[in-house]
């Protein structure tokens, strides 16, 4: 047994030492605590409600979200509006279709099916209406930054003035935690911006933690039932081995050896 | 090897084993001697068979789904991820799989150097594993390449150009292995259907390898010859399989932690970010199974001598039989050679370590040192211990060692004879 011991301080060592190398020279990002993380992590429901709000009313006028469909608004383990609602959402957007029997393009309300409409027609279209920046696509934003959802926290609420003896650039801003602390867009949350449906109070910290729920389910769309499966799947890895332990215990009883 | 020949006991069987001796084989699989005392360490084997069996039927699975093409390649992982099935649960076994196929190996090849696994009569065997760590390292660096995110771009440009270290003929090299003048739509679909055919070369290997070791037999904790079969021994099937079985099982545990909770803790963010040739990310790291190896590269100031280094160190490994010149396999016995083991073992570590951080400062001084002491231990201390050690007696027999300390042998001994 005692190998075994040594076995798992070496994966622990081993462990350590990647995880000190991925967290090296940052510095403290913002915290909050997220419902999605540790062994039984969900996302809280209205929280996703909300964050859907604040990226279609805030971000989503420059961020495109081109992995994700209208139908996984509804879908277990995300949002979970009902799909008449959903309908509703999608059917606010226009989408180029075709071509039809006549061989022309048309345009059409977006269904269930389709990805979230873009904001720009493309990547160069998206940069010059932004200065020349290009905002990144959303759909997995959330697991393409070091740091993850609490950088995106972080940025979304580290907006301050620059420090004196810092001159920045028109339409660059100063960003406490984004990396290189230039940031080509513009502080996009302040308090009151969005009224919220359901009431809740939308200061600054409550939208930035509400959108950024929402980025991480954007990214994980099937976390829930990964961590559902996970809990599952290692109970049963746990129980079989205390079973196969003590049949290995029982087949080496047979010989003198220590196993 | 069995001392006994074996005959099939139905007349179908035996018809058919005359012709192709597969249940000849099966009985000998299951016979195999194996010494008794072999330790957890000796678990990995199987636990490596299981890594490369995982990663083969899951990368068939994702290779149905995923379009290896530079404009949709990141699309069909998304999709993948989202729209198919269990996709998530398949990519994210597989790519976790391979940081648990490297974890294993890397146990597999310190458990040799520390028994003296590759010395005499186990040569061929150590070559053949050091063949299939070789062909794990391009598998893995190709393999990480196919999502075509940042990391995936940026790493197969930087490893590729390595090869235009090479006097004259680099940069056409670099040119013929790209498939035109950068990495790009012929650089992926060449290193997806190698990515495939790979794995099932080592596969062909593991059988070699295998083979080569059911005839001398295991090495041992206490690195002596056994007699074989003889009571130092305990036949394969039921004594190995289960312990074999419980170790995988504690394995996959820890698999499946970094499955369901941590899926993407061993990769690097900027791999989900499409590949952007025009975009080039602050640092360019390797997976973290090769950077002890990226640390001697860049440790070395000139590029060529950089890669020389580099393939050296791999290399090397191959002639670690002949460096070797101690007789004693075991580093229970050889109180020296142990403690170098362990010095060794550190070295590797902080060569990893010093790998992913930035080449410069103190940490380019760090990788220097390390890297002169890995080949000094491989060059100078292995062969000049062999002469220098005072080793420790061996015992007689595994029995000896195996029932020592324990209280009562005799007791022991009637219930082998009841048996």
């Amino acid at each position: 047994m005692k190998y075994i011991f040594k076995i798992t301080y070496l994966i622990i060592f081993l462990l350590a030492g990647i995880s000190q190398v991925n967290t090296a020279e940052k510095i403290d990002l913002l915290k909050t605590d997220w419902s999605f993380k540790g062994l039984f992590g969900k996302f809280d429901r209205g929280s996703l409600q909300r964050g859907y709000q604040v990226y279609t009313e805030v971000c989503a006028s420059c961020h495109s979200m081109k992995y994700v469909s209208y139908r996984n608004l509804f879908e277990s383990g995300g949002p979970e509006f009902t799909e008449d609602q959903v309908k509703a959402i999608a059917a606010s957007f226009e989408v180029t279709d075709g071509p039809n029997s006549d061989g022309e393009m048309f345009v059409r309300p977006a269904k269930l099916s389709d990805k979230f409409v873009m904001p720009f027609a493309n990547v160069k279209a998206a940069q010059a209406a932004n200065g020349g920046a290009y905002p990144p696509d959303m759909s997995v934003l959330a697991k393409a930054r070091s740091g993850g959802v609490d950088y995106i926290y972080s940025v979304l609420l580290g907006y301050e003035d620059p420090p004196s003896g810092v001159t920045l650039d028109d339409g660059v801003y100063y960003n406490k935690y984004m990396d290189g602390n230039n940031i080509k867009m513009s502080e996009p949350l302040s308090d009151g911006l969005v009224e919220y449906a359901d009431g809740t109070t939308a200061s600054k910290e409550q939208m930035a933690k509400d959108v950024t729920t929402f980025l991480m389910w954007a990214a994980e769309p099937h976390l829930e039932s990964r961590h559902k499966m996970g809990f599952k799947a290692i109970l049963y890895l746990i129980i079989l081995t205390i079973l196969v332990y003590f049949s290995m215990k029982k087949i080496w009883s047979r010989i003198e050896s220590e196993v | 090897m069995s001392d006994h020949k074996y005959v099939p006991a139905s007349k179908f069987g035996k018809w058919f084993n005359d012709r192709l001796p597969l249940l000849s084989l099966a009985s000998h699989l299951s016979d195999y001697p194996t010494p008794k005392n072999l330790n957890y360490w000796w678990t990995f084997g199987g636990i490596l068979t299981f890594c490369l069996i995982t990663q083969i039927v899951t990368g068939l699975t994702l290779a149905m789904h995923y379009i290896a093409h530079a404009d949709l390649a990141f699309e069909s992982v998304e999709h993948i991820m989202r729209d198919v099935n269990y996709g998530w649960l398949i990519r994210y076994i597989h790519a976790n799989g391979a940081s648990m196929f490297f974890l294993a190996v890397y146990i597999h090849i310190f458990r040799s150097l520390f028994y003296g696994s590759y010395k005499s009569p186990r040569e061929i065997i150590w070559i053949i594993g050091i063949i299939i760590y070789l062909l794990m390292m391009a598998a893995a660096f190709m393999g990480y390449v196919l999502p075509w995110g940042q990391m995936s771009f940026w790493g197969a440009t930087v490893i590729t150009n390595l090869f235009s270290a090479i006097p004259l003929v680099g940069e056409g090299i670099v040119n013929w292995l790209w498939g035109g003048y950068s990495v790009d739509n012929p650089t992926l679909t060449r290193f997806f259907t190698l990515h495939y055919l790979i794995p099932f070369l080592i596969l062909g290997l593991v059988v070699l390898h295998i083979w080569a070791l059911h005839i001398p037999g295991n090495n041992n904790p206490v690195g002596i010859d056994v007699k074989k079969p003889s009571k130092d021994t305990v036949p394969f099937h039921p004594y190995i399989v289960i312990k074999d079985a419980f170790a995988l099982l504690m394995f996959t545990i820890v698999f499946a932690f970094f499955v369901f909770y941590s899926p993407n803790i061993l990769g690097h963010a900027d791999n989900y970010i499409e590949a952007n040739p025009m975009v080039t990310p602050a640092h360019i790291v390797p997976e973290w199974y090769l950077l002890p190896f990226y640390a001697i590269l860049r440790s070395v100031p000139d590029k060529l001598m950089g890669v020389v280094a580099m393939l050296s160190a791999i290399l090397i490994l191959a002639a670690l039989p002949w460096l070797d010149t101690s007789k004693i396999r075991s580093a229970v016995f050889r109180p020296l050679y142990k403690q170098f083991y362990w010095i060794l073992l550190v070295d590797v570590l902080v060569l990893g370590y010093v790998g992913a951080m930035p080449a410069e400062g103190l940490y380019l001084l760090i990788a220097r040192v390390a890297t002169a002491y890995y080949f000094i231990h491989f060059l100078i201390i292995l062969p000049l211990l062999g002469f220098k050690e005072k080793t420790i007696p061996l015992p007689l027999s595994i029995t000896e060692p195996v029932l020592g300390g324990f209280p009562m042998a005799s007791a022991v001994k009637k219930k082998e004879s009841l048996n």
